[in-house]
């Protein structure tokens, strides 16, 4: 930190001010010509909060996905289908027994499971040859795709909000001053809030587990050089098993996420297999912070680029993808 | 050598009697959306043209008409491709085609490029499609966006006394036509329209649209279809929203009536217009509505047909009536069987259609307000019948003409 504001001071200023300025324009009440420039707060707020939010579900799907790359040089483009095959199991153990956290507990291990299946019967056989399994994957997203349409049929599901969880809760952040002088404050759902709760836990868990714990090291031994550590007596092959084992877990575990607080039908699974390529891309191939801040930064830009330049919404996520690539293509938290 | 003359023998009868078969069939490519955001209205849509199927029959004359499907995701180039792969690869000589408003405008433009094919629009419904430069060859049964919002922004002012309304859309042909038909109704009895959101086609987050939705207003009109309502509601319902609601025509309709979960509650009491509605007495639509319901288990189809069957039903219907008239000739470019086409009066389920010069149907519209009917299930209930409506809206055509084409800000909020 203090070698960054040492070597580039301009930069280190620009960035405190932003800091500075977007904590004004939460905490404060907003003066009346703002207002009238750029719209109300509460819209602003929600969709900060909204894109934070959004963040947390981009970061479940693509962390798994960057923790397979990281370890296995292996882009697993049926990273989608996992995830959506996740939020297919987690609505028919909701719907059956009316349990949401059992939903993700089941839809966890089913992915996982069938991760594990991926790796021990298509992806061993293919070791090192990255251009092979990139395309016996898309391969199988297809036909993934085809089988969970012929299940579950072209419909939309949504997995029940748990009763505890539906409606708004009141934040303690202003967004208006009636004229009656009765401070106005910002309403925001519940579930989105604890979806992003769930999703910080794990992302620190996960980081936690990667540098303080025996395995972690050696899956970053593994990133670092493969053949050394399978030298050195580790079993590799169930290092990796258990990595595209917990990677899949997590792609399901979004889909239940997803199918909460959005909804499943065929298409998603290209939806979010496109949404975590951005996001690991924009944060860098391979590193989980990197993920974290890909997927805040996605978001974001996709949220309040929706509220303020609603026909170009679309176009804002490639842009900042383009950007990222043009000045420092190996993602904004890529190791050298 | 013996082999090899047999082989021939075999392969060149085998080609004859190909030959023969293919005199005896007409061939029909039907194109749904059988992928992306408009799954189910596409799914829906094909039991509609099943249910015409069951009912008609596929013999025209001593001709059997023989159909391949091809599906598309509702954008405009996969309509096309659609479309061309079965001119092009599957020999079709007439298309039911497409589901959804672009796709209805590329396809439009495309059957100009082969006049001597007939191309029966199947459910889209923007305005530009037959309203604009139109093609010789294309015939659309079904009313547009426009014309299925006719009698509902009257409705609302008079009777609900909505005054202010805001709108949140789809931003697409269809619904820019939709919305025009809305607020040109609606501004002309007096009433006041805020704001216009648009979101893109297939968005999944709502939140930050739901939390930009004014709250001085009466009503807020949801043009949205498929998923994009589905999580729309969803994500209405987590924030807490309890505004009136007012529907487009694939808002309100089974399609999302009966989605699964709860979020579609807060539709009940929702003030909306389509070309049909679910509770109609007429007996025509009641036999339609128990045909579809014979037609498939109840755990395959809705409890009551969605307005994509019954313009698939419509359109289906229209295609083979006209071609059973002409006994399924289709010599010199199909002229007989065209002008059949645009002649045809259609009995259909929701009321008379017939074309206008443009080959436009002008047709029956329906204000509906959504019911539960105490089990849970949630249905269309009729509230105003409008007949003979036009694709000008009752305007006159010049007056019409001057108001321009639907989009994200035409027409403007005043009474032409």
């Amino acid at each position: 930190m203090t070698r960054f504001v040492e070597r580039h001071p301009a930069w280190a200023l620009i960035v405190i001010i932003a800091i500075a300025v977007m904590l004004w324009l939460i905490f404060a009440v907003w003066p009346p010509g703002l207002e009238e420039a750029i719209g109300r707060k509460r819209v602003f707020l929600n969709a900060l909060f909204n894109g934070i939010t959004l963040g947390g579900l981009y970061f479940l799907v693509a962390s798994g996905f960057t923790l397979i790359f990281g370890l296995m040089r292996n882009v697993n483009l049926a990273h989608g289908s996992l995830y959506l095959f996740g939020g297919y199991v987690g609505y028919a153990i909701s719907a059956s027994t009316g349990s949401w956290i059992l939903s993700f507990i089941v839809a966890f291990i089913l992915t996982a499971l069938v991760g594990v299946l991926l790796q021990v019967l298509v992806f061993r056989r293919m070791e090192g040859q990255d251009l092979r399994q990139t395309m016996v994957t898309i391969g199988l997203s297809i036909v993934f795709a085809d089988l969970m349409l012929w299940a579950c049929g072209g419909d939309f599901y949504q997995i029940q909000t748990p009763s505890w969880l539906i409606g708004p809760i009141e934040l303690p952040l202003l967004t208006a001053i009636k004229s009656s002088g009765e401070p106005v404050y910002l309403r925001y759902p519940l579930v989105r809030l604890v979806i992003l709760l769930a999703s910080v836990i794990i992302g620190v868990a996960m980081w936690l587990a990667l540098n303080r714990t025996r395995i972690g090291m050696i899956i970053r031994a593994g990133v670092d050089d493969r053949d050394i550590l399978a030298a050195t007596g580790v079993r590799i092959q169930i290092v990796f098993v258990l990595v595209f084992a917990l990677g899949a877990g997590l792609a399901g575990i979004a889909g239940v996420v997803g199918g909460t607080f959005q909804s499943l039908s065929p298409g998603e699974d290209i939806r979010f297999l496109l949404a975590s390529l951005v996001v690991v891309i924009v944060g860098g191939m391979g590193s989980i912070p990197g993920a974290a801040l890909g997927a805040l930064i996605i978001g974001l830009a996709e949220q309040l680029g929706s509220v303020y330049i609603p026909t170009y919404a679309i176009v804002v996520t490639f842009l900042i993808m383009v950007l990222v690539l043009a000045v420092r293509p190996q993602g904004l938290l890529a190791r050298r | 050598m013996l082999k090899g003359s047999l082989g021939l023998i075999a392969l060149s009868s085998l080609l004859l009697s190909g030959t023969a078969f293919a005199q005896e069939k007409i061939k029909v490519g039907v194109t749904a959306t059988l992928e992306g955001t408009y799954t189910v209205l596409g799914e829906d849509g094909i039991r509609g043209f099943q249910t015409a199927l069951n009912v008609l029959g596929k013999k025209v004359g001593d001709k059997e008409l023989e159909f391949v499907i091809a599906s598309t995701d509702a954008t405009p180039d996969s309509a096309v491709r659609a479309v061309r792969k079965l001119i092009e690869q599957d020999k079709v000589q007439i298309l039911l085609s497409p589901l959804s408003g672009d796709e209805g405008i590329a396809v439009k433009n495309f059957a100009k490029t082969h006049p001597e094919l007939t191309f029966v629009n199947a459910a889209s419904g923007a305005q530009e499609t037959t309203y604009v430069d139109p093609a010789p060859n294309f015939f659309r049964y079904n009313m547009d966006g426009a014309q299925w919002q006719v009698g509902l922004g009257k409705y609302a002012y008079d009777e609900k006394k909505y005054r202010k309304i805001a709108t949140v859309g789809e931003d697409y042909s269809f619904i820019y036509t939709q919305v025009f038909g809305l607020v040109l109704e609606f501004c002309g009895a007096g009433g006041q329209v805020t704001n216009r959101q648009w979101v893109p086609l297939g968005t999944k987050d709502f939140a930050s649209v739901i939390a930009a939705l004014p709250d001085d207003v009466d009503a807020i009109y949801l043009g949205l279809g498929g998923a994009d309502a589905v999580n729309f509601l969803n994500q209405y319902q987590q924030a807490g929203g309890k505004a009136h609601l007012m529907g487009g025509s694939i808002m309100i309709d089974q399609t999302i009536l009966s989605s699964k979960g709860n979020a579609k509650s807060a539709l009940v009491g929702t003030l909306a217009a389509s070309g049909q509605a679910d509770t109609w007495e007429n007996p025509s639509w009641q036999k339609f509505v128990k045909d579809y319901q014979d037609a498939f288990p109840p755990n395959k189809r809705f409890p009551s047909p969605s307005l994509l069957a019954t313009n698939y039903y419509g359109s289906t219907m229209a295609l083979i009536l006209a071609l059973r008239q002409v006994n399924g000739d289709l010599s010199n470019n199909q002229a007989k069987y065209k002008e059949a086409l645009a002649k045809i009066e259609l009995d259909a389920p929701n009321g008379k259609i017939k074309l206008d010069s443009n080959r436009q149907a002008i047709g029956t519209n329906f204000v509906t307000e959504v019911v539960d009917d105490g089990k849970g299930a949630l249905f269309s209930k009729v509230v105003k019948v409008i007949p003979n409506v036009n694709q000008t809206l009752g305007y006159d055509p010049a007056v019409f003409a001057k108001i321009g084409l639907p989009s994200r800000t035409v027409p403007e909020c005043k009474k032409y």
